[in-house]
Order: C-alpha cells, then structure tokens, then sequence
C-alpha cells in the first residue's frame, strides 16, 4: 500500500480556469486529477445539447483538455476522475477514444460509470414506490412531470472504486456526488472498508475541499484578500491522503494563491447545512468533528472526522420547464442617480401594466446601491451611477418577450443621464427549474463499464 | 463597544436552492464567544430582515470556532427562476459581516 496519495483538483465547475488541470498535471507530482463539472442545472443544459444532436451532452471542453494531457497521463500513470460525461458519458469516451487514436497514444483503458439517468423510467419507478415527492418543498410529481427535462441520481464513490479496479486510467461518470470523486481514489488505493464511516468521512471532507477548486486555496477568499499571493497563477488544491483517513491540503510549489487554516475553513462552511448531518450516498459526516492544523507553508493538515452510517437513499436531481425570464439594465449617473432610476422603473412598470402584461414576478434592483445589501444599503447622497436591473418572469413567452422591447425606449421617453444599453433587447431565457427528491437505493443500480481503445472499434 | 462583525470574523456565503447558507468564522479563537453571544438566530434574522422571508437556522462548529446559518427563502426562489442578481447569495457573506456587534455585552 502507498503511504500516501496526491489527488489535484482540476475544475471547480464547467467553465473553470482552463489551464488549472494542465498546471495540475505538469507543476507537480500528482495520483489522481479529479474534476467536477456538474453544478445542479448542469444536466439540463447538457440535455438539450443532447436533444440537438445524440452525439453530444458531455462537458465538450474536457475533450480537447485530456487529448492534450494524454500522453503524460498515460506515461506518469495519472489516473483522472471526472463527472463530466453528464448525461452522455458513453459519447465522451468515444470522443476521447478517437482523440487518443489522433495522439498516437495506445493502451488506453476509459470506464464509464452510468445508470444514474432515470428520466425514462420514472413512471416504472413511481409504480415501485419511488414518488420523487420535492424534498425541499413537499410537491407532489405530478405538478411538473410533463414539463421534466432530466431527472439524474447521484451516485458516491462505489461505482468509481470499481472502475479503478477494473484498470481504468480514466473515469467518466455522470451524476455522482462531487466528493465521491475524490473519496473513490482513497478506498482503492488503501483498501479501505465502505463500512468504516469514519473513513468514508474523512475522504468526503476531503473532496468538500477539493470540490470547488480555488475557493480552498485563496480564490475567493474573504478573510484577507488583499495576503494572497498571486492569484493569476493560482495553484489547485491536492488532497495528500493517508491510510489512516489524514489528508494534508496544499498546492504545487511556486504556484500562486495560499492554503492556509482561514482559506480552508472558508470552503469547508461553503455551501453547508447542519455540520454534523453532512449526507452524501457514502456516509453522514460530522462536520464539527473536523481538526485542522497548519503543517508548514501552504500545508494544512485534516483530521478525527467522524463519520456515520449512510441512509437508505440516493438523491435525484430533476429539471424541469418553468417559464420565461428576461433582465434588462440601464444606467443613470449623478446627479440623483438612484432617484431617476426608480422613476424609469415606475415609468416602465406603468407601460408593462398598461399594454395588459402579466408576470409572475417583477423584480427591480439598483446594482450598486442595493442589489446585494436590500433594506441594509446605505444610502449615498454622492451617488455616482447606478445600473437599474429590471427581471420579470412568466409562463407567457410573448409577454417576457415585449418586455424586452420596453427597454432601450427609456433613454429617450424617461428620465435624463441614462446609458449602457449596448447589449441589445434583452431576450426571454427559458427557466429550467431545480427538483430535488429522494429514491430507494435498491431502486437504481449504477453500471461500470471499462473498456481499453483496442477492443473498441473505431467509428 | 459598537463594532462591524469584519473585525472579528470571515465568512463565506452560497447557496442551496432557495436557501442560503453564510459561515461565520472567528478571525482568532478568543473572538468566537463573541459570535456566540452576538450572533443569535433572532438577530441575524433581523439583521437579514426584507432580504431574508422566511426562517433563520443556526448550527455551531466549535472546532472551526465558526457559525452555519441558514436564511431561507432568500434567493428569489433559487437557481435560474431567481431574478436576483446575486441569485446564489455569494454576498451575503458581506451582508452579514457588516452586521453591528456589542462586545460589550455580557456573556
């Protein structure tokens, strides 16, 4: 057994830095490079793409990014885990199968890791005892099932800890929680038992760490932005993992960025619930069992995570059709800046009322006084500028649509000083709304399939 | 004394839906009972009033000296049906850290 492994996160989500997975693989000595690409609506969009035409519905960008990095993949034995294969895993490996006959690069052996993909079974999955009832608002199905667009279970680290067994160098999967990602290395290289909760808990810190890429080594860090060393050569956090469940997390030499007690703690409240009930399908972690300690520069070290026995279910995240929005912005300058901004919002709410528009909603901020501060902005006599950012959203499409018609008309029938309309007419965006529910594991069983490029014919 | 809650913590805000959440952390480890004190539930919903619709949970994490809340209903229904521009709650975080704190006020 290895005494320790270096796993590198390369993407935070689908449009990260583009060169952080190169600099994870050529900066340093790395094991693993693991990257997730999957935020919640991600699978919508891949959908569509996949609707347009069936070759597609994967991350694209990690075609031409692994083309580039295969050789030294192949010759330094980097294995690479990514979610990125969507709702089209079996495409990408095909695509990548093709990028590595381009490359000359032989012996390649890709899995596939699939199953998670229930849209077209949910109706069979409904009569097994599956409701899929919203597990945040307690809605019932039936209310959005004709207007879904994908329904996707996460999958944790078992599936991937097979794929790695089978000999795979690189791992596609779709939906799989981004912590199993990072998880499924550490069982594979060290043995580790699923059974062993404290284990599964401390690999899943781990990649709650390494899930949003910078964010855990200076990236949008709050604390003291103003210490971190150059960020526009930022460094990837690496997970040094041992048998016994500590990780250190640290970054390449010489790469910009910091790793340091504050940046860490910044990413491990990022996105939480109750810290002692942090579910994922591999266990429940006890967040506020964690121990930090700084181990030299750029060094923190993670242990004593306690874990728990996972639940009977796998989440599913559902999309579904919901309207239409469109958002426009104008901006007024000093003098009274605000002031005439709020005129022009009354002046085009009068307009949208009187030509009979119906909305949902329509939302007015001031960027740059209040649209992140609301009741608690300070107001500010000096105003320079602010941007009035008007949103509306509806079923109706034509009535998104001629809002988008009523905006550039204020910067001649409204009040003075007015700028910014180059963008053009805003333009009705479809909402793809989030469900998120609840199945019975026994329901939904993922499917590992490994392949090397030989046995696959070329198309 | 009065004093902005940046003095004494960092944060980080995200989002969950239309839920979101904001961790506090102590800049230093003495200044985490004052968070404790200061930072209740109830105020931070009051803080958080008219951006904030509908509850405030408040979970420790003594071991990080940091503070989980959860404001729901604060993003505009979340995801793509937000109109918000901040419609992931990623400034929160500063919302909160403005926040007016007594650390005078006995424990």
């Amino acid at each position: 057994m290895k005494e320790s492994i270096r796993i590198a996160s390369g993407q935070g989500f689908w449009g990260d830095l583009p060169t952080a997975p190169v600099d994870q693989v050529r900066k340093g000595p790395i094991d693993y490079l693991v990257m997730d690409y999957l935020a919640e609506v991600t699978m919508s969009i891949l959908r569509k793409q996949q609707l347009k035409d069936p070759s597609l519905g994967y991350a694209r960008d990690l075609v031409p990014l692994l083309e580039e990095l295969m050789p030294e993949i192949v010759s330094c034995g980097i294995r690479v885990i990514t979610n990125g294969g969507g709702v089209n895993p079996l495409a990408c490996r095909d695509a990548l199968f093709a990028s590595a006959r381009k490359r000359g690069v032989r012996g390649l052996r890709i899995a596939v890791v699939h199953g998670d993909d229930i849209l077209g079974r949910i109706d069979a999955l409904g009569a097994a005892g599956a409701a899929l009832t919203n597990m945040e608002s307690g809605a019932h199905l039936a209310s959005v099932r004709d207007r879904l667009i994908s329904a996707n279970v996460y999958f944790g680290a078992a599936p991937i800890v097979e794929a790695l067994r089978q000999g795979a160098q690189i791992v596609i999967t779709g939906r799989t929680t981004d912590t199993g990602l990072t998880l499924a290395p550490m069982i594979h290289e060290f043995g580790w038992s699923m059974a062993d909760h404290d284990l599964m808990a401390a690999g899943t810190v781990a990649g709650h760490i390494l899930e949003c890429g910078a964010q855990a080594s200076g990236g949008n860090f709050l604390g003291d932005w103003r210490s971190v060393p150059d960020l526009a050569h930022v460094g990837f956090p690496i997970a040094e993992a041992q048998p016994d469940g500590t990780c250190i997390i640290t970054k390449h030499e010489g790469t910009g960025g910091l790793v340091s007690e504050a940046t860490v703690k910044e990413q491990l409240v990022y996105e939480l619930g109750d810290p002692t009930t942090y579910i994922t399908p591999d266990c429940i972690t006890d967040f506020t069992s964690i121990q930090l300690a700084a181990a030299g520069p750029d060094r923190v070290r993670i242990s004593g995570v306690r874990g728990r026995p996972p639940t009977d279910f796998y989440k599913v995240s559902m999309a579904y059709h919901d309207g239409y929005t469109a958002i426009g912005m104008l901006t007024y300058a000093w003098p009274d800046a605000a002031e005439k901004a709020r005129a022009a919002d009354k002046i085009l709410r009068t307009r949208l009322a009187d030509l009979g528009l119906v909305f949902d909603e329509i939302r007015t901020e001031l960027v740059g006084l209040d649209s992140s501060f609301g009741p608690r902005a300070v107001p500010n006599e000096e105003q320079n500028e602010v941007a009035l950012r008007i949103g509306v959203r509806s079923r109706d499409r034509d009535a998104v649509e001629r809002f988008g018609r009523e905006i550039a008309p204020l910067v001649l029938t409204g009040p003075p000083s007015v700028t910014g309309f180059a963008g053009g007419r805003p333009r009705a965006t479809d909402v793809i709304a989030y469900w998120p529910a609840l199945i019975p594991k026994h329901l939904v069983t993922p499917v590992v399939d490994t392949r090397s490029m030989e046995e696959e014919a070329p198309r | 004394m009065k004093v902005r809650l940046i003095q004494y913590a960092h944060a980080r805000s995200g989002d969950k839906g239309d839920t979101a959440n904001v961790g506090v952390i102590a800049r230093k480890p003495e200044y985490y009972p004052l968070l404790l004190r200061a930072l209740t539930a109830e105020r931070v919903a009051a803080h958080f009033q008219g951006i904030c619709l509908g509850k405030v949970e408040r979970f420790e994490l003594p071991n990080l000296c940091a503070l989980n809340f959860l404001l729901h209903e604060s993003l505009g229904g979340g995801g793509t049906l937000s109109l918000k521009n901040d419609a992931q709650g990623k400034t929160l975080s500063c919302v909160m850290l403005r926040m007016e704190v007594d650390t005078d006020e006995p424990g």
